[in-house]
């Protein structure tokens, strides 16, 4: 799609005749075939494919689990045992089905943070990266939805927590909340439109797949260097170069998630939710899925009034603000150069960064008491500075390091190190192209 | 710039401006039930008011019942209990608040606006959420014979008034009344 040089030439008859018709075979050639990518792309880059596979992985698995599952507060606790026990390989599936939203966040976490790494959401590629940020308030909103189905105590605990959040909306909060559950309570009519909800929104996740695609296909990848493609020199083929390279990294990817799903299947869960929902009963301690866990955090941060806006309400702001700072990015971010790798400053506070996230992460599976809660707001306010004072202020101050003049440059200064890069030698490390 | 230009709307304009509204209410109209369904249903609105027959709660005993999907304790309290959260001054309260529902929303946290009220001092009937992250509390325990909450260990004393722990208010009290002497209807 890149440019428009399509170089698909069918060789049969039946190829010509459907060419003339439904270019569809031209299409996936000249998308997942030919299509030039930068030659330097790194395993930080084969996220992209892993998260497509793990898409179609919890939709197959999803459908199969929706056959066995039953929608109603009395049955769902049952049905999903049921399936554990009873279904012929329901086990497998629904591990696969739990653990594969785990490792759909992890592959979505380390796909961002590579993007916020490398730069990779400044011009041309701002809308590329918004519809990856829809993507991911689509994961959220099915991730949670997904978790209350089984219908155990953190199930309804999370729900009526979450939901609850709507209450802290001045005026119109307690008709939202029941216009989401639709009662007083989380209860049947809520499970009822949650499961409805939560086959719908991975399809929608799928329509905004193509369109992140195609954005991509239409700008081209970015690469560690940050430097657009200038020659023939800077790229090679999708196919075989980096088809092979993301089918590697889901192989190793597919090793971890095949350790936790036959080894360890309920590590990333809770164990009261094996428990059936009782709403006369709270669970001890409720948390969310980890991979919500930092936006817990930033939530019971906000312990105090600011102005007029009360704690609670200041708590829900910030936790949106946190995911609504990311659609911003692309106009935070002042600095000319993309990539990390030639800014010093930058890359530290990057590296800072994803610490403090992975703290805050700890701080929402912690109560919040005592000294907890001070640490969670200083982590609170690190998580928005990066964005909002660190971003904006590094652009303008920051002395970048010098950039090579093509990607082809960088990695024959690269490959100069090791190999040699005279004719006799030329061939020498061709592991190190990537 | 072609004759039809003029600066007054002409009858073309006219004609947009009148099938764009009339496009919008149509859009708004079907949209409308699509967002009317989400709301609460006839059955759920139906239960949203319940009638407890409390004949057979003696003084210290209470009854735990579910009101619009949350627990709602009554507790017919001893005179040792009520008297115990007469004593207490105003400004021991951590909330002053009644949040009676039944009362103007100043009103004060003293132990008859937060009891059933008059000649009925030893019924206290609210919703058994603890206003602090929602829990269900425990009756009958705590520092002050009251409830306490499990989770991250708020104090009520035998009013459902909060005492100590995190909690910011005190229990709400539902709307309710006495429809005979021993049938109390909630909502």
């Amino acid at each position: 799609m890149s440019g428009g040089h399509s170089t698909y030439s069918p060789k049969t008859g039946l190829g010509r005749w459907m060419d003339a018709r439904m270019p569809l075979p031209r299409l996936v050639h000249d998308s997942f075939v030919s299509y030039p990518v930068p030659r330097n792309l790194n395993y930080a880059y084969t996220f992209g494919g892993i998260l497509s596979l793990m898409l179609a992985a919890q939709i197959l698995t999803g459908i199969v689990l929706a056959m066995h599952y039953a929608n109603d507060t009395s049955l769902a606790f049952q049905s999903v045992e049921k399936i554990m026990r009873d279904v012929n390989s329901g086990w497998l599936l629904r591990y696969l089905h739990s653990n594969g939203a785990s490792m759909f966040f992890i592959a979505v976490y380390v796909h961002i943070m590579r993007g916020l790494y490398y730069g990779s959401y400044k011009a041309p590629r701002e809308l590329l990266w918004i519809l990856g940020c829809i993507i991911y308030l689509l994961m959220m909103a099915t991730g949670f939805m997904g978790y209350v189905l089984p219908w155990g105590q953190m199930s309804f605990w999370g729900a009526t927590v979450i939901t609850g959040f709507f209450t802290a909306i001045p005026v119109v909060g307690d008709w939202i909340q029941q216009l989401l559950l639709g009662g007083f309570s989380v209860d049947n009519p809520t499970l009822n439109r949650f499961f409805a909800l939560h086959y719908l929104l991975p399809f929608m996740i799928a329509g905004v797949v193509v369109l992140h695609v195609w954005a991509l296909h239409v700008v081209g990848q970015t690469n560690p260097t940050g430097i657009e493609v200038k020659s023939k020199t800077d790229v090679v083929a999708f196919t075989p170069y980096a088809t092979i390279k993301d089918a590697f990294g889901m192989i190793v990817f597919g090793l971890v998630f095949a350790y936790f799903v036959f080894y360890i299947p309920n590590y990333l869960g809770h164990p009261d939710n094996y428990i059936q929902a009782n709403s006369l009963k709270t669970p001890a301690h409720i948390v969310p899925e980890w991979y919500y866990l930092p936006f817990y955090a930033i939530l019971r941060a906000i312990t105090f009034n600011i102005g007029p806006i009360d704690s609670k309400l200041g708590g829900v702001l910030a936790m949106f603000g946190s995911i609504a700072v990311l659609f911003f990015v692309p106009w935070l971010d002042t600095s000319k150069v993309r990539s990390a790798a030639y800014r010093p400053w930058y890359k530290l506070f990057f590296w800072l960064f994803v610490v403090n996230a992975i703290f805050l992460g700890w701080l929402g599976s912690r109560p919040a008491e005592g000294t907890y809660v001070a640490l969670a707001q200083m982590s609170t306010l690190y998580y928005f500075a990066f964005f909002l004072i660190i971003m904006p202020v590094l652009g303008l101050i920051e002395t970048p390091r010098r950039l090579p003049n093509s990607i082809t440059e960088a990695v024959l200064e690269k490959n100069k190190g090791g190999a040699p890069v005279h004719p006799t030698g030329a061939t020498a490390s061709p592991e190190t192209k990537g | 710039m072609s004759a039809n230009d003029t600066i007054d709307p002409t009858r073309r304009d006219f004609l947009y401006v009148a099938t764009g509204t009339a496009g919008v209410v149509a859009a708004a109209a079907v949209a409308w039930p699509f967002v009317d369904q989400m709301r609460p249903d006839a059955s759920t609105l139906a239960a949203s008011s319940i009638e407890v027959d409390v004949s057979s709660l003696t003084p210290g005993m209470s009854l735990t019942v579910k009101w619009r999907g949350k627990p709602v304790f009554i507790r017919n309290r001893t005179p040792e209990e009520v008297k115990a959260a007469q004593e207490v001054a105003l400004d021991q309260l951590k909330d002053p608040v009644a949040r009676n529902a039944n009362l103007p929303s100043d009103a004060q946290a003293t132990d008859a606006d937060r009891s059933a009220g008059k000649d009925k001092e030893n019924w206290l009937v609210m919703v058994g959420v603890c206003t602090h992250l929602g829990c269900v509390p425990l009756g009958h325990q705590g520092d002050f014979g009251g409830w306490f909450c499990p989770c991250h260990g708020s104090h009520y004393d035998t009013a459902g008034r909060i005492r100590k722990g995190p909690a910011p208010q005190n229990m709400a009290v539902p709307v309710f009344s006495f429809i005979s002497d021993t049938t109390i209807r909630i909502g």
